[in-house]
């Protein structure tokens, strides 16, 4: 569609050819898909991470590993899976799809977009050595609390402090990068609040992203001065507070956590109109509620430290502040189970994964409810009732939307269909398998099981062997998932510019599959029927 | 490809402000972690006492002797990790009544053949009653070194303020002493 519509310079319009193509490429789409493979390359490396976990945890008593690597693999699995498999997902779709969502030809700064994504790379090859040095990988947890990760941490303690900077410049400019875009690249009528709802909660996450990622760079900086420079921040002997850390730490963390379902938020907004063939429920409470979501998350941090000894008021006021989040979270919740209600649904793949985020990121939240009751926190803190809690907002919440993302556009981005059966195996058994992993994790927890423990008491020993039979399913069938898109890249039937009936947006107003340049010119919104968003 | 001029390109000279507000930002909120959040940290721990660290010396008061009010001030020592020193109240437990000056001791004894410098910690608790224990002499203001073998008696002299809150009946301050010979050899930390 694009090449009638401009008379000059038509020397770049395909790709390059080769591996140069990818290496300098400033190509909105080349560079979404790339970030896209790095993150399921990630998610695989951080998944066999999991499996070591999952299988020493099989059975009480130490089997396959020591505690030292234990501890590695447990710290290395979420470092992993946070910085490389969650946050590059997002950033690949935002790359590929606020473009194209919003009718700009592509990033704001190309360039930039470049470096952003090379960089990963290097600061994630650096994190992985680790495991090869002496003294082995970091150990500290994905918390590196410090003086574990400062008076005790193994010599690659400082690889792992430089490849959190890498990763945080990376972030801070795809974030830069994005809200340029948001801000200044829109096509003619397409107004602030007319944009699809992942480009709002993208432009929202970029600003938590440029607000925190600093934050972390300062706390790993910190560690690196009282590490090498004689600093004391976080050792008490100096007159200097571990406590401190956990203030600094959460303070990025908890935004850090919203980051990661902020743009889930998006996708599944974007999938449940198409599916259920209805306009989505309360457009704008859904932004208001995605910027107080943002706002609230500053002011939550020491929910991650009710037991560090804070005094009475502070408790209370963190429990509080943290239960209000519940409240724009049910006003979302609330909007896309009302799109649904007497919708004409289908369930297709896509759909699927964003029905199953919708219920199971729900119970994630609810026990994130309870969690937040500082008195009942007491109990609850370090158990695996915690990590049965952040599993289901990331894995059935966060992952679960960014695999209904795929099966979404992935015809759009390939122009090949998937094969719809294998997407329905793929998640029946993803979703059976995340039940069974982190479901009795809750009872662990409650029954008083530490986190981030290589060998536990007898009495744990059932739903253990449970959880790790579920952990093998869900991780095997992550391979399934890799077959599907392979399969349909190389052999996929060709796919329609719309596949979707119900959907909505620009994106679908191009062909399948998107040509390397699009809305060169500007599309015109006005005239766009997909757009008719009946709000005020 | 940047030769291209669409009408979406039209606003790019604003890409140029996103740019250097957005760098502005993150330049801002490193500066806050380091000059902002370290020492409102310090800050607010100072004036509520929640860490129970009590800070610098006081001079001493005239208070009135609430002669009726006796407290209960337990004593603790402890070592850090591997700190090989031997440490210990020679008191357990005074009585002290708020206003009074109570000096007590605690024994330190370097037990390697090397020599060392320790620095200690103090902690109270509860913590409400930071603000209202005052220390007019004590080792932990100090570094402590001592040659190898060297032991030492090492003075604490403090007074309670009457205005201590009336349900705080027992305190205790607890000492943590760490081996800062390194940092000494390094730089010279600041306590
Ligand atoms: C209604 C919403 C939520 C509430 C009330 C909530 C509350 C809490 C609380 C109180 C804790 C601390 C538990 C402890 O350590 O004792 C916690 C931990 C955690 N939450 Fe949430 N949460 C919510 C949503 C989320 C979301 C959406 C995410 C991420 C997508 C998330 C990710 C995490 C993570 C990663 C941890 C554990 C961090 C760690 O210690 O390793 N939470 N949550
Ligand atoms: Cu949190």
């Amino acid at each position: 569609m694009t090449t009638a519509t401009h008379d000059h310079d038509h020397a770049h319009h395909g790709p390059a050819k080769g591996i140069t193509r990818w290496l300098y490429t400033t190509n909105h789409k080349d560079i979404g898909t790339m970030y896209l493979w790095f993150s399921f390359a990630m998610f695989l490396l951080g998944g066999t991470f999991a499996m070591v976990i999952r299988a020493e945890l099989f059975q009480p008593g130490l089997q396959l590993v020591q505690p030292e690597f234990f501890n590695q693999m447990t710290t290395m699995h979420g470092l992993i899976m946070v910085f490389g498999a969650v946050m590059p997902a997002f950033v690949g779709l935002a790359n590929w799809m606020i473009p194209m969502m919003i009718g700009a030809p592509d990033m704001a700064l190309p360039r930039m977009n470049n470096l952003s994504f090379w960089i990963l790379p290097f600061a994630f090859a650096m994190l992985a050595s680790t495991l090869f040095m002496e003294g082995g990988a970091p150990n500290f947890g994905w918390t590196f609390y410090a003086p574990l990760s400062t008076t005790y941490a193994p010599p690659s303690v400082t690889f792992f402090i430089f490849a959190v900077h890498i990763m945080g410049a990376s972030s801070i400019m795809g974030a830069i990068n994005i809200v340029a875009t948001i801000l200044n690249m829109r096509a003619p009528g397409m107004t602030l609040m007319r944009m699809p709802l992942f480009v709002w909660t993208w432009l929202i996450t970029a600003y938590l992203l440029i607000a925190v990622m600093p934050v972390l760079a300062g706390v790993v900086t910190m560690m690196l001065m009282d590490i090498h420079f004689g600093t004391a921040f976080f050792n008490a002997a100096g007159g200097g507070s571990p406590v401190l850390f956990q203030h600094v730490f959460w303070f990025f963390g908890h935004p850090e956590v919203y980051i990661m379902i902020l743009p889930a938020f998006g996708i599944v907004s974007a999938i449940i109109p198409a599916f259920a063939r209805k306009q989505l429920f309360g457009y704008s409470s859904m932004v208001y509620a995605t910027a107080s979501i943002a706002f609230l998350s500053f002011i939550v941090w020491a929910h991650h430290m009710f037991t560090v000894g804070i005094p009475f008021l502070g408790e209370a006021f963190f429990m509080w502040a943290t239960m209000l989040i519940a409240v724009p979270t049910g006003v979302k919740v609330f909007n896309w189970v009302t799109t649904m209600f007497r919708g004409s649904m289908t369930f297709e793949t896509p759909m699927l994964f964003a029905v199953c985020f919708v219920v199971l990121f729900t119970i994630g939240g609810f026990s994130g409810l309870m969690l937040a009751v500082a008195p009942a926190d007491f109990q609850y803190h370090d158990t695996y009732f915690v990590v049965a809690h952040f599993h289901y907002v990331l894995v059935p919440g966060a992952v679960f939307s960014i695999m209904a993302a795929v099966y979404y556009w992935l015809p759009k981005w390939s122009g090949k269909m998937y094969n719809e059966t294998l997407g329905k195996v793929h998640f029946w058994l993803s979703f059976v398998g995340v039940n069974v992993l982190f479901f009795p994790q809750h009872f662990l927890g409650l029954a008083g099981m530490p986190r981030r423990i290589p060998d536990y008491a007898l009495q744990f020993a059932d739903f253990n062997m449970i959880s790790s039979i579920g952990g093998f399913l869900f991780g095997a069938s992550q391979l399934l998932f890799l077959y599907i898109v392979v399969h349909t890249i190389v052999a996929g039937k060709p796919a329609k510019a719309k596949p979707w009936d119900g959907a909505e947006g620009l994106e679908w107003s191009v062909p399948s599959p998107a040509p390397y340049h699009t809305f060169e010119t500007p599309p015109d919104i006005d005239k766009a029927p997909q757009l008719d968003r009946k709000e005020p | 490809m940047s030769e291209h001029r669409t009408d979406t390109e039209r606003k790019s000279g604003g890409h140029h402000s996103v740019v250097v507000k957005s760098l502005l930002a993150v330049v801002g909120m490193l500066a806050f972690v380091f000059v902002g959040l370290v020492p409102m940290y310090n800050l607010i721990c100072e004036w509520t006492g929640v860490t129970g660290r009590t800070t610098g010396a006081s001079e001493v008061q005239n208070f009135v002797v609430a002669e009726d009010r006796p407290i209960k001030v337990q004593f603790l020592a402890t070592n850090n990790a591997d700190m090989p020193w031997e440490f210990r109240p020679m008191v357990k437990q005074v009585t002290a009544k708020p206003g009074e000056l109570v000096q007590v001791n605690f024994y330190a004894r370097n037990k390697t053949r090397r020599d060392m410098t320790a620095q200690a910690i103090p902690s109270l608790s509860p913590f409400e009653s930071t603000p209202y224990f005052h220390k007019t002499e004590c080792f932990c203001f100090n570094q402590q070194p001592l040659a190898a073998g060297e032991d030492v008696e090492m003075g604490l002299v403090f007074q309670i303020d009457p205005d201590l809150p009336d349900w705080v009946r027992t305190i205790s301050l607890s000492y943590t002493l760490y081996d800062i010979t390194e940092q000494q050899e390094v730089a010279s930390a600041k306590p």
